[in-house]
């Protein structure tokens, strides 16, 4: 069966979703199988309007859950194929028993996570609290700030996730709404470009070669359970960031667009830094810019992977900065915030421990602004003046009512 | 940075419309983002849709927005919701109504001291398109009162984007855009 190629332009304006459906169409998925929900949809849909009009030679398997989808996408990958879908939120949640099932079995699978509030209350918008439930999943996760992101990591995420070293399923996350419904400029690659990036599906222990039969999804119990998952650790522990880093490499030479584990702006010489993912990166680079007008050096350190995590990148990237703020947007719910642990973890064992506080922001899609953002550098600043930690560890940014801190 | 904020109803065609704008303005060199606040989603519900442009890349992903313009895509909106909000002394409002300027002033006294232009996009729509999507007919009104680009530009891009819907349709647009940009006071 042929398929037709698609002419694009050098910039095209898409959004999020739509950036990604691309870049499933130009990876030529053998295998979707979905359950669309807000608000990740348009990017199955996306997939399957391109496979009825004959741009893609593949399978789309219309599901009744997204614990089908996923067990569908296990399937086809144990079976040999190249597979790919997306979910938000509650899809994803309903997903997670097979999650641990894709990255056991050791399955490349690409999951675009559009990422969305868990219920309850019930609410489309976007915030963090699909992307942190999955991350002791055994995934690599992969944070987009922008549609182009999204575009660019998808191809990324193949060539890691099926590379024969990896053999790990690769989650691409992007944040709901602020970028998979926002239009901006997308640089793309021509058809021909992005598939040799990530080029054939290499099968490896696939169901369908029948000359060398394997058997997947076995039971271990106490006798061989504990060295599949401590070598599953292993690899994502030594094998995976290099795998990235020459991905990040060989996709920098192909389009001249430089993605880092972890992404750091204005770093050099600042003082004071946010640490934090998604569009908030981006809100916060242009607010650190806005702030040293104003005399207080201020950068921004983004996370490009989060797991496996940059433990050491984390380290390097801030081991100069006098202040630092972990913002977290999902509720920790009784303890500290993800990244502010995480980063504490990262820096105890070392000389220079700048002050470290964390806030929690912007759930069900609440706004963060450049007004938040100029009130944290400044509060930043007066911990590095002060020399310690003014405020309690814990604050929550845009939340209305009594003013909440904790720790 | 140029910031345009839309008031329409849910089904109107903002959401196009924006992207559409983000579209045409893209293609000229310059970086765009559009985007929108969905709220309940529902058919015919209030909702707004956003616009950013500007030349560097737009880093900021903030909701919040002090536009530059305010488009009023459904006659209703001026009175049910503030479409003043956030608002700045040099925004300008193209307003979809009936009325002419001042008489809606007069109805809205919010609009008072204010740049408001208005056109009858639903009227246009309907008399052009066949239905009330005033989406497009806006578009070639802002072109009047921005005189962003050559009007005869803009439809020749707008039929590039519209490109995948009937040749009627097309040219139905194109008349309506036109209609707009001459009647838009």
């Amino acid at each position: 069966m042929a398929f037709d190629k698609m002419e694009l332009k050098d910039i095209e304006v898409w959004d999020g979703n739509f950036a990604a459906a691309q870049a499933m169409r130009q990876c030529q998925i053998d295998v979707v199988a979905a359950y669309p929900i807000t608000p990740s949809t348009p990017i199955v849909e996306g997939y399957a309007k391109f496979l009825a009009d004959g741009y893609v030679e593949g399978e789309f398997v219309m599901v009744e859950s997204e614990h089908a989808a996923m067990s569908g996408c296990i399937g086809a990958a144990a079976a040999g194929g190249r597979v790919a879908t997306a979910t938000s939120s509650q899809g994803f949640a309903l997903m997670v028993e097979t999650l641990y099932q894709a990255s056991g079995m050791r399955l490349p699978i690409v999951l675009n996570v559009v990422n969305r509030a868990l219920a309850a209350p019930l609410n489309v918008n976007g915030d963090h609290s699909d992307m942190y439930l999955g991350r002791d999943s055994g995934w690599i996760q992969f944070d987009a700030y922008c549609p182009q992101d999204a575009y660019d990591l998808n191809f990324i995420a193949f060539k890691v996730s099926e590379d024969h070293d990896v053999r790990l399923p690769c989650m691409v996350h992007q944040d709901g709404f602020i970028t998979s419904h926002t239009a901006q400029g997308v640089h793309t690659l021509s058809d021909d470009v992005a598939y040799s990036f990530v080029g054939d599906f290499k099968p490896m222990n696939d169901m369908l070669d029948f000359e060398h039969p394997v058997t997947h999804g076995v039971q271990t119990e106490e006798d061989w359970h504990f060295e599949h998952k401590a070598r599953q650790h292993n690899d994502l522990m030594t094998k995976v960031m290099p795998k990235i880093q020459t991905a990040f490499d060989d996709f920098e030479k192909l389009s001249g667009r430089k993605y880092n584990i972890v992404e750091t702006y204005d770093m050099d010489d600042a003082d004071v830094c946010v640490v934090c993912m998604g569009t908030s990166v981006e809100t916060a680079r242009e607010v650190a810019t806005e702030m040293r007008k104003e005399g207080i050096k201020a950068g921004v350190v983004g996370i490009r992977v989060i797991r496996p995590f940059p433990f050491f990148e984390i380290a390097k990237a801030l081991k100069n900065v006098k202040a630092i703020a972990a913002l977290d947007r999902s509720s920790p719910n009784g303890t500290a915030g993800m990244l502010f642990n995480e980063i504490a973890g990262s820096l105890y064992n070392t000389e220079k421990r700048a002050l470290l506080s964390g806030y929690v922001y912007g759930l069900g899609g609440r706004d963060l602004t450049k007004a938040h953002l100029v009130a944290l550098f400044k509060e930043l600043q007066a911990n590095v003046d002060a020399g310690k930690v003014t405020t309690q560890l814990q604050q929550f940014i845009g939340v209305r009512g009594p003013k909440l801190a904790y720790l | 940075m140029l910031e345009i904020r839309w008031h329409s109803r849910a089904g109107q065609g903002a959401v196009t419309g924006a992207k559409g704008l983000a579209d045409v303005i893209s293609t000229t060199g310059k970086h765009v983002q559009a985007f929108a606040f969905y709220g309940s989603a529902k058919r015919g519900a209030a909702m707004t849709a956003y616009n950013r442009v500007d030349d560097k890349v737009i880093m900021n992903h903030e909701k919040y927005m002090i536009p530059d313009y305010v488009f009023v895509i459904d006659p209703a909106l001026v009175f049910t919701s503030d479409v003043t909000i956030n608002h700045k002394d040099s925004t300008k409002y193209i307003i979809t109504t009936h009325l002419t300027t001042e008489e809606l002033v007069k109805a809205q006294p919010k609009l008072e001291g204010k740049e408001v232009y208005t056109v009858d996009c639903i009227t246009i729509a309907n008399e052009t398109i066949g239905r009330p999507i005033p989406n497009t007919p806006m578009l070639g009104a802002f072109m009047k009162v921005s005189g962003m680009y050559d009007i005869e530009f803009f439809k020749e891009s707008m039929q590039r984007i519209l490109g995948k819907l009937p040749q009627k349709i097309i040219d139905a647009n194109m008349f309506a855009i036109q209609r707009a940009y001459d009647e838009v006071k």
